[in-house]
């Protein structure tokens, strides 16, 4: 999760993560934001994001973020 | 028929919904694909044959890949699912290609090839367009991805699916919906409540206001000017692309609201297509605000699958390790948004204005996103906070300007007359047209300036309390009695008052009904 939180610092450091639950349903994010994400989440944690994984609830908050992520990592 | 005429307001509409109630809950679906198969035949006649096969193709890949997904797993059943996929998505395109893009092809083959020299040419077709088609196309080809993606499955009723492909008040204009959006509730068989009535038929009314008070009338100017713009010259010019750019925001968002009210009104929420489109401030930010449902379409099976393609990684890796990760983005966001731009100009229509249209967005939004860092640098150095309120109108006014030019080429009959349109805008330009009398030899006097300013300013405070306070048309019902009935019959009297129809206008179609 700390790995995870530096990566999100490092594409947008003006946005509280902790707090933050709509990152995509709110606009903070676009979706070039999320193809960063998603270079950088497979770059660090060794997952392949698929299409059907891009949908809003996998991205609108560090937990929904990091839950995916490991859903990965288990399969 | 469209969605504003008297025949479907005050007959086709009743008609459904005292249909619609009086069956019984669990064959209400069968009652809503009766009325939609009838609005498709009485619009476009024999060519409902058209939906029913794309509808029972569509309906027959679905099966196809759900039955494949009950095989062995493995990489072998993966490249045959994915094989049902791409067959399934180019009949689809090659169909409404063929219908769309036959005779723009041929056109264009034959200029080049009487350029080579060659006497042989591709001849033209009477070729005639199925209503909606591009809109239920796009439904059709997510809901093979979605299935295939395993993000819903296969729908086994054949009627089933073809009321998700044909619910009526979708059919002309969208709203593009996902499989998942709305598909549940169309067959829910939901009873008509007094809440839903009242709510769609006040979102109806709105829609009618926007098109009926602004859209119709600004359409006597713009036509006047976009249709002989060697007579126009200067602010002219500029005026009619303003003009056009509010025209086709009321217009399209207008008739959403009549499509998202009818739904309403059958217990069917449908996705909005507009959020205050012109407070972006920025031209992707326009795009996430205007026709949402066409490009949530284009991100989803566009720009996302092409991102994290394999070439795409193979790019960012390389491209990272050798340029930095601002090259490497820079290059997979050109590789996913060409194709999102070029798409998004040709699924307008065959002209190559509309194409110029799409690749205008590439290039602004590309070079948004090349020139990020020349900007933090730049904001830094001149102390800007971008997000500071005073950046504001700098920021609105940059994009209401792209949005007008990109409107003014999209409106030109021709990409040459676009051209040659947006050039004239600096010829004997004066701020004086303004005030001079000139706007008033236009088609419309000072009493249709004042109504379509007085619609405008109603529909922006009412986006403006939507999206900063959250009061809706549904804060109505809590109003007390008198005020809520003031504010309708308010609605009522404008749309009959201010309308521009009868003598002096002339009825105007759907203009995204021609897409």
């Amino acid at each position: 999760m700390e790995r995870l939180m530096e990566i999100l610092k490092e594409i947008d450091d003006t946005v509280d993560y902790g707090r933050e639950k709509a990152l995509i349903d709110n606009g903070i994010w676009d979706s070039f934001a999320v193809i960063t994400l998603i270079g950088e989440l497979e770059e660090a944690f060794g997952v392949r994001i698929a299409p059907a994984q891009i949908v809003p609830r996998n991205f609108n908050s560090a937990e929904a973020i990091w839950d995916m992520v490991r859903k990965l990592q288990e399969a | 028929m469209a969605y504003h005429t008297a025949l479907y307001l005050f007959v086709f509409l009743p008609a459904a919904l005292l249909a619609y109630q009086l069956f019984p809950a669990r064959h209400r679906w069968k009652c809503l694909l009766f009325f939609s198969y009838l609005f498709f035949w009485l619009i476009s006649g024999k060519l409902v044959v058209c939906l029913m096969g794309m509808t029972v193709f569509t309906h027959y890949i679905g099966v196809w890949l759900g039955w494949l997904k009950t095989q062995e797993p493995g990489a072998a059943r993966k490249s045959r699912e994915r094989a049902v996929l791409i067959f399934g998505i180019v009949m689809l395109l090659l169909f409404l290609g063929y219908l769309k893009y036959y005779n723009f092809f041929a056109a264009n083959a034959n200029r080049l090839l009487r350029t080579a020299g060659s006497s042989w040419g591709f001849s033209a077709k009477t070729l005639v367009l199925p209503i909606g088609i591009s809109f239920y196309t796009l439904q059709a080809i997510g809901y093979m991805a979605d299935v295939y993606w395993e993000k819903t499955a296969p729908e086994r009723s054949l009627g089933k699916m073809a009321l998700f492909l044909g619910f009526f008040p979708q059919l002309m204009e969208g709203p593009i919906s996902s499989y998942s959006q709305t598909a549940g509730q169309l067959w829910a068989g939901r009873g008509l409540k007094g809440e839903d009535l009242s709510q769609g038929g006040v979102r109806i009314l709105w829609g009618l206001m926007k098109k009926l008070v602004v859209a119709d009338r600004l359409h006597v100017l713009v036509k006047t000017v976009f249709g002989s713009p060697q007579d126009h010259r200067g602010a002219v010019i500029a005026v009619a692309a303003i003009a056009y750019t509010i025209q086709l925001y009321m217009e399209f968002s207008g008739c959403m609201d009549i499509v998202i009210g009818t739904g309403r009104m059958f217990g069917v929420t449908l996705p909005e297509n507009f959020r205050r489109p012109f407070a972006s401030r920025s031209a992707s930010e326009f795009w996430r605000r205007w026709h949402i449902t066409l490009g949530t379409w284009l991100k989803t099976y566009i720009f996302y699958p092409i991102s994290v393609s394999g070439p795409a990684k193979k790019w960012n890796r390389f491209a990272g390790r050798k340029w930095g990760r601002y090259a490497a983005r820079l290059g997979v966001s050109a590789m996913a948004l060409f194709p999102v731009w070029l798409c998004n100009g040709l699924w307008h229509g065959p002209r190559w204005s509309y194409i110029f249209y799409g690749m205008y967005y590439f290039a602004v939004i590309f070079t948004g996103l090349a020139m990020e860092p020349v900007w933090d640098r730049a904001s830094a150095f001149f102390h800007i906070r971008r997000e500071a309120r005073y950046w504001r109108p700098v920021q609105l006014l940059r994009t209401w300007v792209i949005i007008v030019i990109g409107e003014l080429f999209f409106r030109a009959i021709s990409l040459k007359m676009g051209i040659r349109m947006f050039f004239s805008m600096f010829q004997g330009f004066s701020l004086s047209a303004l005030w001079d009398g000139t706007l008033m030899k236009l088609g419309l006097d000072a009493g249709d300036f004042l109504a379509v300013a007085g619609g405008c300013l109603a529909v922006g405070i009412a986006g403006s309390l939507r999206e900063r306070r959250g009061i809706g048309a549904e804060q109505l019902g809590k109003l007390r009695l008198p005020v809520r009935w003031m504010l309708y019959y308010g609605l009522i009297f404008a749309v009959i008052i201010f309308g521009a129809y009868g003598p002096g206008y002339q009825q105007v179609d759907l203009i995204y009904a021609g897409f």
